[in-house]
């Protein structure tokens, strides 16, 4: 069998990804892409990574029978990998901590980053903290007004929070700015791209950071059950979570790798973040080749999510491919599904899903209705829902 | 011979430096772009960049963002901008126009499609921002046959080595980013552009365009003596946004004269 070996040495994988920049940024990729290649596989570096991810993350995260949400549900087995557990509370900090490392051997005492629900600039403010290196996030003004909260703990964390007042103020608009930061500061700035987007090395960086997710996974699911599960199920926004779950197991036959993107308000309305359950237009954002929401003019268009983690138009490219060459399959799941499933989380298990995670958790609840008792279902539970809170409480109309 | 060959034969002849303004089409209305087009040529614009509006710039400061913004308000894409060319072309068959965007909207149509659709649009140039020549595929080609010049840009950091990559790809001129950062960004370092244009030089025939940064008489003045074109975008954005309907053209026609005029006396 031919292992899976992706992506090329240019990024990428079959007609996606790629490095579509501003020639003002192909050197500083160059350079990325010359320093991860020098460490990836260095054992001092991956060292300390490995370090940091015990000690300072918490890990190995994990996993957890979910017996009575199972006997609730009704059919297989549904099991958790707990990165809730981790340190800054999802699975974020895998990955900054990887770039932040790699930022520091690189001599870089600056670091950025794009945030939309604000977990990943609190993960890369946290580990720049812990660094001590200077740490700037860019996120949409709309965001920074929802995500209170997350805004202040990067504060406190000793970052610099921006605002961007462009384009729809949302993730997609903090990554462009972003960018342009890094255009003009590329000589000591090191950009922490938070998902597995953006252009090459990032897609391929994000998901070997996280990757240790997968890893972990199947040595875990191997001391508690003997075998693997039949079925991975991920949420996928940009897609690093599920990347990093998927990846180990793409060369694992039999067992299913299920991506669930936001259908919002329902996928008939136009009013989603689910490009590949749509089929939308390929094209290029962000520096990479893959499917995108968009008009006919190859504007982005503005997407919907309860879950500002999973409102995003475009998606890993990874992602893309890995849907072309039906190794894994896409499906979305609404607000009002993703609400039910987190409510049903809470009260059976005592557990607090992020709303992101409760996209995964909804469809894995009715894949389980469909395989008998004996089948087993591995559900990436992402994040924890404190940060959601707020969200879920004005719902239902209570103010805190 | 294209109309940007001949643009620079002769200017080169007279021993002069092209002025290439740069407006964001559908700015501030669509009903206007046509109008300011003929404007900046009767003031001394020798070719036009004409800015396809899209979602997500990447590349550009504030200002040539906020041009986007304004354009997109009424939906102006590439179908629409490609239509002013035409409307252009009625009157003024002698003006280069150069499409300056992003790839998303070109992928959108299909390389081949955009490629006719710009042949028939009279189009000369087109610089796409985030197409390395990587990256491009069989776009240049696809341009290149129909007659129509793929313009790149080389940046500070671009080294030798991809530089003779990339001018291989390009024809009708080069595009040298004078500085760090995005459009519009400041301190442009005269001595420093200087010499990393005579280094382009030696390494490629096309003429050698700079911009990025040029922000009034003085620096478009300093600009013209070192290179073949100087290309003035956020500056002139910034005269569109401070302007009301009445004041638009003559805005426009002001600056313009007051650039050409340095540039002329470089």
């Amino acid at each position: 069998m031919q292992l899976y070996d992706m992506p090329d040495a240019r990024g990428h994988f079959g007609q996606y990804g790629g490095t579509f920049v501003a020639e003002t940024l192909v050197e500083a990729l160059e350079e990325l892409r010359v320093m991860y290649e020098k460490y990836r596989h260095d054992p001092v570096f991956l060292a300390e990574y490995a370090y940091d991810l015990k000690h300072f993350v918490g890990r190995p995260s994990p996993i957890y029978h979910a017996k009575r949400l199972s006997d609730k549900v009704g059919g297989a087995q549904i099991y958790l990998k707990r990165e809730d557990l981790n340190h800054t509370g999802a699975h974020k900090i895998n990955n900054t901590i990887g770039q932040a490392l790699l930022a520091k051997r690189m001599g870089k005492p600056r670091v950025i980053a794009e945030t939309g629900a604000g977990q990943h600039g609190v993960a890369t403010a946290t580990i720049a903290a812990r660094l001590g290196l200077e740490c700037v996030v860019y996120m949409g003004s709309e965001d920074v007004k929802r995500q209170a909260p997350n805004v202040f703990r990067m504060k406190l964390l000793g970052a610099t929070v921006v605002p961007v007042e462009s384009g729809s103020k949302t993730l997609k608009d903090a990554l462009n700015e972003a960018m342009r930061d890094w255009v003009t500061n590329v000589h000591n700035t090191f950009y922490i791209i938070g998902t597995v987007a953006g252009p090459h090395p990032y897609p391929m960086m994000v998901r070997d950071f996280q990757a240790i997710i997968g890893i972990e996974a199947k040595q875990q699911m191997h001391e508690m059950v003997g075998h693997q599960p039949e079925a991975v199920v991920a949420c996928v926004g940009g897609g690093s979570n599920a990347m990093g779950i998927f990846y180990p197991y793409i060369d694992v036959p039999n067992v299913r790798l299920i991506g669930v993107e936001a259908a919002g308000l329902g996928m008939e309305t136009g009013k989603h973040a689910a490009p590949l359950t749509a089929n939308s237009a390929v094209g290029v954002l962000h520096g990479n080749r893959t499917y995108l929401m968009q008009d006919a003019d190859g504007n982005i268009i503005e997407t919907h999510s309860i879950s500002a983690g999973l409102d995003y138009p475009g998606v890993g490219p990874e992602h893309a491919w890995l849907k072309d060459i039906k190794r894994a399959e896409y499906v979305a799941v609404t607000d009002d599904e993703a609400m039910a499933a987190f409510h049903n989380l809470c009260r059976t298990e005592g557990i607090i899903p992020a709303l992101e995670s409760s996209h995964a958790l909804a469809y894995a609840e009715k894949l389980a209705k469909t395989m008998s008792k004996d089948k087993i279902i591995l559900v990436n539970l992402s994040g924890r829902g404190d940060k959601d809170i707020n969200t879920v409480a004005k719902l239902a109309n209570i103010t805190l | 011979m294209s109309r940007i060959k001949t643009v620079f034969a002769n200017l080169k002849q007279q021993g002069k430096t092209a002025l290439i303004p740069y407006i964001t089409a559908g700015d501030p209305h669509p009903k206007f772009t046509v109008s300011l087009m003929h404007t900046l040529v009767e003031h001394g614009a020798d070719m036009i960049e004409l800015g396809v509006p899209f979602s997500d710039p990447m590349a550009d400061g504030p200002v040539i963002q906020r041009a986007s913004e304004r354009a997109l308000v009424h939906k102006v894409g590439l179908t629409a901008v490609l239509d002013m060319v035409k409307t252009f072309r009625q009157t003024d068959q002698a003006t280069p126009i150069i499409l300056m965007g992003y790839a998303n909207p070109i992928e959108a149509v299909g390389a081949v499609a955009f490629a006719d659709k710009a042949k028939a649009a009279d189009v000369d140039g087109v610089i796409t921002v985030d197409y390395p020549p990587e990256e491009c595929g069989s776009f240049v080609k696809e341009l290149q046959d129909r007659g129509i010049d793929p313009v790149f840009l080389l940046s500070p950091t671009t080294d030798a080595k991809r530089v003779e990559l990339i001018v291989k790809q390009a024809s009708g001129f080069v595009y040298y980013v004078s500085l760090k950062g995005v459009t519009g960004a400041a301190n442009l370092d005269i001595v420093e552009v200087a010499s990393r244009v005579a280094s382009i030089r030696e390494q490629t025939n096309l003429p050698v365009g700079v911009g990025f940064g040029i922000r009034d008489a003085a620096t478009a003045k300093a600009t013209a003596a070192i290179a073949d074109a100087v290309v003035v975008g956020s500056r002139m954005v910034l005269a569109i946004e401070g302007s009301n309907e009445a004041n638009l053209l003559s805005n426009v026609a002001n600056l313009m004269t007051e650039l050409k005029t340095a540039v002329d006396a470089a």
